[in-house]
């Protein structure tokens, strides 16, 4: 396996309310051999403002997240939303070598693994029944699976890392990639539908008896885990970085 | 309507058993589309080729607008030009006025809902009977349609069973589809045989041949086209193709994005009037070009109101197309409203998930569009000033690594410390129907400095 100069990209909300799932992204990486650096000044990639309209609110944070990334092999996440946005909505900076670097460098950790590293089995056991969130921005901004919506060959970066799993059982849903409805600001401005579309979603799992709903998204994942924990229900989410460092590498 | 979108959303949620039939009967429609599109192998490649021939058409619309009316005119009709709902709504009644008409039908056209021509000609007291079944009954309703190809949607056929007991003298309680649809029937072709003047909407309009197409599952266009004398054919200027041959593409998609059925039920080419009658195209821009002029936001002029975005929008079968109060619902319609002056919270009622974008046969990227309409309602202060200042702060804090500390901080402790009832709080909307994340011992920045696993590292 080759090895890269990293820089390791922990959203906001996964600093500051997740840790774990930044400590099992950094130790995954770190087992696969690679050279991590976590740039300790860095802070957000600017989404929440920008999808709320305040894009030009947010240039000030895009710029210090170009500061603090540019130079590396790659920067990775384990946010496909917050890759998106660095990929996709950088676009207003003016594109120097370093904002272009940056933007084409930032992998989320899953097509990470599979597309740049080309991992194959991870030797992991988890013998549990999982669900699969394919968040919409990872889903449908970066590809990495296939969109229910659209007629072509199906695929899917996260199944294709979970399914060697020992004794994992993914399971199947009736709406394969409905959003859950958390959408950033959506979820206190529109509170009413994102906790029903949240409601859907988890109840879709149940009916197919998860254990676990696992993403490469944790932002969808705490919209969720905080219907279950309101409403006292069994059903567990986790990062599907904690789930691909429980390796035996 | 003035409430926002989330009030009105909050109610139509609060009868969840209605929702959650709702939003089952959407999807249905939903998995009816992909169905249907899964038997074209070249959806996706269709797709793109509607998308390049809407892009051309949007890019020579004056070349084709031209092309079209003098076809038109060659053929017979005649061709009438309307600025703004108001020169729409006068031209029509003229018509009216010219043919002395008392009975006139109209099948669905979202254009004359825009323009609001049922209000504005019932305020010159002239009634016009609407002849697509779902239309006919929210028109018995007093209501707006809640879905551009579904009008009657948001409706339980109880509902219906109850309004056409009281309008049309149907068996109280009965409510069987069949028995219903047959009492619509029998009501419509009386009016349909009296009919003077039969408006439509156009799905299409061929520039090389002047012809109008109208795509229907009832046939209705054709009952009151075939009937009346006068024909009255309403367009928006968007609607051009440029060739007989395109139509093919649009035809392929647009029944089976709609409705998951792989051809409407009719297909009608409207290309000249009848003997001893009139045939008028009323070609409508109300607010179009201006769009057109604007690079930014010219694709959702492609939109050729299939529909298929709201059949597959998690928030749209979650509140309902009332809850937009705009005449189009949904994703499509939350970036054709006119947003600087009304409707500013529309571009907000998504949580830009993407799917519109997927489902669009003519490859709109509506949640890309939505995305840059917040940006410019933020821009030209049309959010509230709480909101402004909150996301300035927000800037602010998320710009510096200090400040972003301290905000993580005080968040932690917050969520660990404050006492529940403070902490639930009205204000905190995120508590509607969820509890906010633990405090963990530290963060992650915290965590890595004082355990630093690069000194571990095996390179």
């Amino acid at each position: 396996m080759k090895q890269y100069r990293i820089g390791l990209f922990i959203p906001c909300y996964i600093d500051m309310f997740y840790p774990q799932v930044g400590i099992a992204t950094l130790e995954l990486l770190q087992k696969l051999g690679q050279e991590v650096v976590y740039p300790d000044k860095q802070t957000c990639c600017g989404q929440p403002l920008a999808n709320s309209g305040a894009e030009k609110e947010a240039i000030a944070t895009y710029k210090h997240f170009v500061a603090q990334f540019r130079g590396f092999d790659y920067i990775v996440t384990p946010s496909g939303s917050c890759a998106y946005h660095v990929r996709h909505h950088f676009d207003i900076l003016e594109q120097t070598d370093d904002v272009r670097q940056v933007r084409e460098n930032t992998f989320e950790l899953c097509e990470f693994l599979t597309d740049i590293l080309q991992v194959e089995d991870l030797k992991i056991k988890f013998p549990h029944r999982v669900g699969l969130h394919q968040s919409c921005h990872g889903l449908r901004g970066l590809k990495l699976a296939s969109a229910s919506e659209l007629i072509e060959q199906r695929y899917s970066k996260l199944r294709r890392l979970l399914e060697k799993a020992e004794g994992i059982e993914l399971i199947e849903l009736d709406r394969p990639d409905e959003c859950c409805g958390f959408g950033g600001t959506f979820s206190i401005f529109e509170p009413d539908v994102s906790v029903k579309m949240g409601r859907d979603r988890i109840a879709d799992h149940e009916r197919h008896h998860a254990e676990y709903i696992t993403s490469y998204d944790m932002s969808c994942l705490m919209h969720m885990e905080g219907i279950i924990r309101r409403q006292g229900k069994a059903i567990k989410v986790i990062h599907v970085a904690e789930i691909l460092n429980r390796n035996s590498l | 309507m003035n409430s926002t979108h989330a009030e009105n959303a909050a109610q139509f949620l609060a009868d969840e058993p209605r929702a959650n039939w709702h939003d089952e009967t959407l999807w249905i429609v939903r998995q009816k589309r992909d169905k249907a599109a899964a038997n074209i192998p070249e959806w996706e490649r269709l797709r793109q080729q509607a998308s390049a021939i809407k892009d051309e058409v949007l890019a020579n619309l004056d070349v084709y607008l031209e092309q079209f009316e003098a076809a038109a005119i060659k053929n017979g009709a005649t061709v009438f030009w309307a600025a703004d709902a108001a020169e729409f709504n006068q031209i029509m009644l003229n018509i009216i006025r010219r043919h002395k008409a008392k009975n006139i039908v109209k099948s669905k056209s979202m254009l004359t809902e825009e323009c609001g021509l049922n209000r504005f000609l019932q305020s010159q007291g002239v009634e016009v009977v609407d002849t697509d079944l779902g239309e006919r009954i929210i028109q018995f309703r007093h209501e707006a349609p809640s879905h551009i190809v579904l009008p009657a949607i948001h409706l339980k056929r109880q509902e219906i069973g109850e309004t056409f007991h009281e309008k049309l003298g149907t068996e109280a309680g009965n409510s069987d589809p069949t028995y219903l649809t047959r009492a619509a029937r029998k009501h419509l072709r009386e009016k349909f045989l009296a009919a003077e003047i039969a408006i439509t909407g156009v799905n299409f309009a061929v520039a090389e041949t002047g012809s109008v197409v109208v795509c229907t599952n009832e046939g209705n266009a054709d009952m009151g086209v075939q009937s009346a004398p006068v024909q009255i054919h309403c367009m928006g200027l968007e609607k051009i193709l440029p060739r007989q041959t395109d139509l093919g593409v649009f035809t392929r998609l647009l029944a089976r994005n709609a409705t998951g059925q792989a051809v409407t039920s009719y297909t009608s080419h409207y290309m000249q009037p009848k003997p001893e009658g009139a045939m008028y195209i009323v070609i409508v821009d109300n607010g179009r070009s201006a769009r057109l002029a604007n690079p930014k936001y010219i694709q959702s002029l492609k939109c050729i109101r299939c529909g298929g975005c709201m059949n597959t929008c998690p928030v749209y079968r979650r509140s309902g197309g009332h809850s937009y109060g705009y005449v189009i619902p949904g994703p499509i319609g939350s970036i054709l409203a006119p947003h600087t002056h009304h409707y500013p919270d529309l571009p907000f009622a998504s949580s830009l998930c993407g799917s519109c974008s997927n489902v669009c046969p003519v490859k709109i990227e509506i949640h890309e569009q939505l995305y840059h309409w917040r940006q410019d309602l933020m821009q030209h202060r049309q959010t509230s000033w709480l909101k402004r200042m909150a996301m300035k702060a927000t800037g602010i804090a998320l710009s510096g690594n200090r400040r972003y500390n301290t905000l993580g901080a005080v968040a932690r402790w917050a969520v660990a410390h404050l006492p529940r009832k403070l902490l639930y709080l009205p204000v905190n909307t995120w508590g509607v129907g969820r509890e906010l994340p633990q405090a963990p011992q530290q963060s992650f920045k915290a965590w890595y400095k004082t355990n630093n696993p690069s000194k571990k590292q095996t390179s």
